[in-house]
């Protein structure tokens, strides 16, 4: 028992304490939460932009009256359909590495690559969360806004966006809880995330269940601790209508 | 044309699946200042289209609606002003859920009216203690009864001064208990000489209420009259036939 413990100490300290090797750990986990950070911010910018092109078409399409607006939205929201399809068509990684090794080929810049990567690739999930919350709010609420002389926007900002936020917390949460573990895959590119700072010290000290344990364990500590502050937010949320 | 009506239909037509559907054929009808005109008819004849299309929430197919002078449905009117001067009154009562009564009353007069808050909100109580709902001002929708619901609804419209009232079946998702508080705030409305236009099924308040009462059957007017006319001694085989169904 005492050799097994004996053993563990000198396996930590191999792989983590000697040649400051917590370090690509430490080093790894900030690239982490930088690329998911940023990328979070990208997929909500262009989530929501999607989802306030793709809901008008839905439900204002038939009541336009101007013919080339009409042409224009359908138009916005043909594009919008072809960059979902795409986004959500193929792998994240394959996305991630043409974009690295294609599209910015003359750039090496990957934090920036990948931020870019990630964000437009979550974009497409949010704004399908964010579309299906804003379907969903009862079209009476529309109609109650439009007949006390709110415009289609002021309608949706002080009216349906604000109960459709409320519904589609849990899923946004999700997605980025997915966006955050979803970063592992950086190393493709050579990033050096916090998946691939574990991957190198196993590739160092040839023992992978420490490292790789360590890794995994610092990704649920930030999950579960993420999942928290949602909860919060949304009992916070609630409490308003009770 | 006559001058003394507020709102004027002409020619109204609405149709679904290219045509093949009439949900409005024809309608021309007119409103005068203060009138409080009821609109009755088998379900499916089109009585909610034709109310809901007076402020465009359904988009007619052809024909016009003039409202104070000022044909809506062009494309060029702002809709959304004239809107602001027609109070609409839903079956579902579509009180914001996320909103407590006073914001509930206050949003639309302080954003569109650009009224102060302070004017609002002394508006609204003075409008929720008529309606017998002043210490309800900080509830939430969720936390009121289905009559208690559409009262605020009806001051909710009222807080924007309207100049005309369209309600769309206001009693029909009450409990029977609650369809006559619901009446009443709907009676002393018409007797301040509020002009107004109601579907509903309520027989009763429309013999008491109503200047004028629309028989609509298959998207036509049927029949059109004062409530001893049309209740008493009706002309058209189809109102006698829907008014023998129903009362």
């Amino acid at each position: 028992m005492q050799e097994w413990f004996l053993d563990q100490k000198d396996k930590f300290y191999l792989n983590f304490i000697k040649d400051d090797r917590w370090r690509y750990l430490w080093d790894g986990l900030g690239v982490t939460l930088q690329i998911t950070f940023f990328a979070v911010l990208i997929g909500i910018a262009i989530g929501m932009v999607i989802a306030a092109i793709k809901s008008t078409h839905d439900k204002t399409i038939d009541s336009i009256r101007i013919k080339i607006l009409k042409y224009f939205l359908k138009f916005l929201n043909f594009l919008c359909n072809i960059y979902l399809t795409i986004i959500r068509g193929t792998p994240v990684v394959v996305q991630l590495m043409i974009a690295y090794y294609i599209i910015f080929q003359s750039s090496n810049n990957k934090v920036t690559i990948a931020i870019l990567a990630f964000g437009i690739n979550s974009g497409a999930y949010v704004a399908e969360i964010i579309r299906s919350g804003i379907m969903s709010i009862d079209a009476g609420q529309t109609e109650a806004g439009r007949s006390l002389g709110f415009n289609y926007i002021q309608t949706m900002f002080y009216i349906v966006i604000p109960q459709a936020f409320k519904n589609v917390l849990p899923a946004l949460a999700n997605e980025f809880i997915v966006l955050l573990k979803e970063t592992s895959v950086s190393g493709y590119i050579a990033l050096q995330d916090l998946t691939k700072g574990g991957d190198i010290i196993r590739g160092r000290t040839f023992d992978a269940f420490m490292p790789l344990f360590a890794v995994a364990v610092i990704y649920l500590i930030m999950v579960i601790f993420f999942t928290k502050l949602v909860n919060i937010l949304e009992r916070r949320l609630r409490k308003s209508e009770r | 044309m006559n001058d003394n009506y507020l709102i004027e239909t002409k020619d109204l037509c609405k149709y679904y699946n290219d045509g093949k559907i009439k949900a409005l054929d024809n309608v021309n009808i007119g409103v005068e200042k203060g009138e409080v005109v009821v609109v009755i008819g088998p379900s499916g004849s089109g009585k909610s289209t034709f109310l809901r299309s007076l402020n465009l929430l359904e988009m007619p197919t052809s024909g016009k609606i003039i409202f104070e002078g000022h044909d809506i449905t062009n494309h060029k009117s702002n809709i959304n002003k004239h809107r602001q001067k027609m109070g609409m009154v839903f079956q579902h009562f579509n009180l914001f859920p996320h909103m407590n009564v006073l914001k509930n009353m206050t949003i639309a007069p302080i954003k569109l009216l650009k009224m102060s808050k302070q004017e609002a909100e002394e508006k609204a109580m003075d409008l929720l203690r008529r309606v017998g709902l002043a210490d309800r001002s900080n509830a939430y929708p969720s936390q009121l009864s289905g009559g208690q619901k559409q009262r605020v609804a009806i001051v909710r419209a009222l807080c924007m001064n309207p100049d005309v009232m369209l309600f769309d079946e206001p009693t029909s998702a009450l409990d029977p208990e609650m369809v006559g508080e619901v009446l009443d705030v709907m009676k002393n409305l018409a007797k301040e000489g509020m002009t107004m236009v109601c579907v509903t099924h309520e027989m009763g308040f429309a013999k008491e209420v109503g200047d004028r009462v629309i028989f609509m059957d298959e998207g036509m007017v049927g029949e059109v009259g004062t409530p001893d006319q049309i209740f008493s001694d009706p002309q058209n085989l189809r109102t006698k036939q829907f008014l023998q169904s129903v009362l």
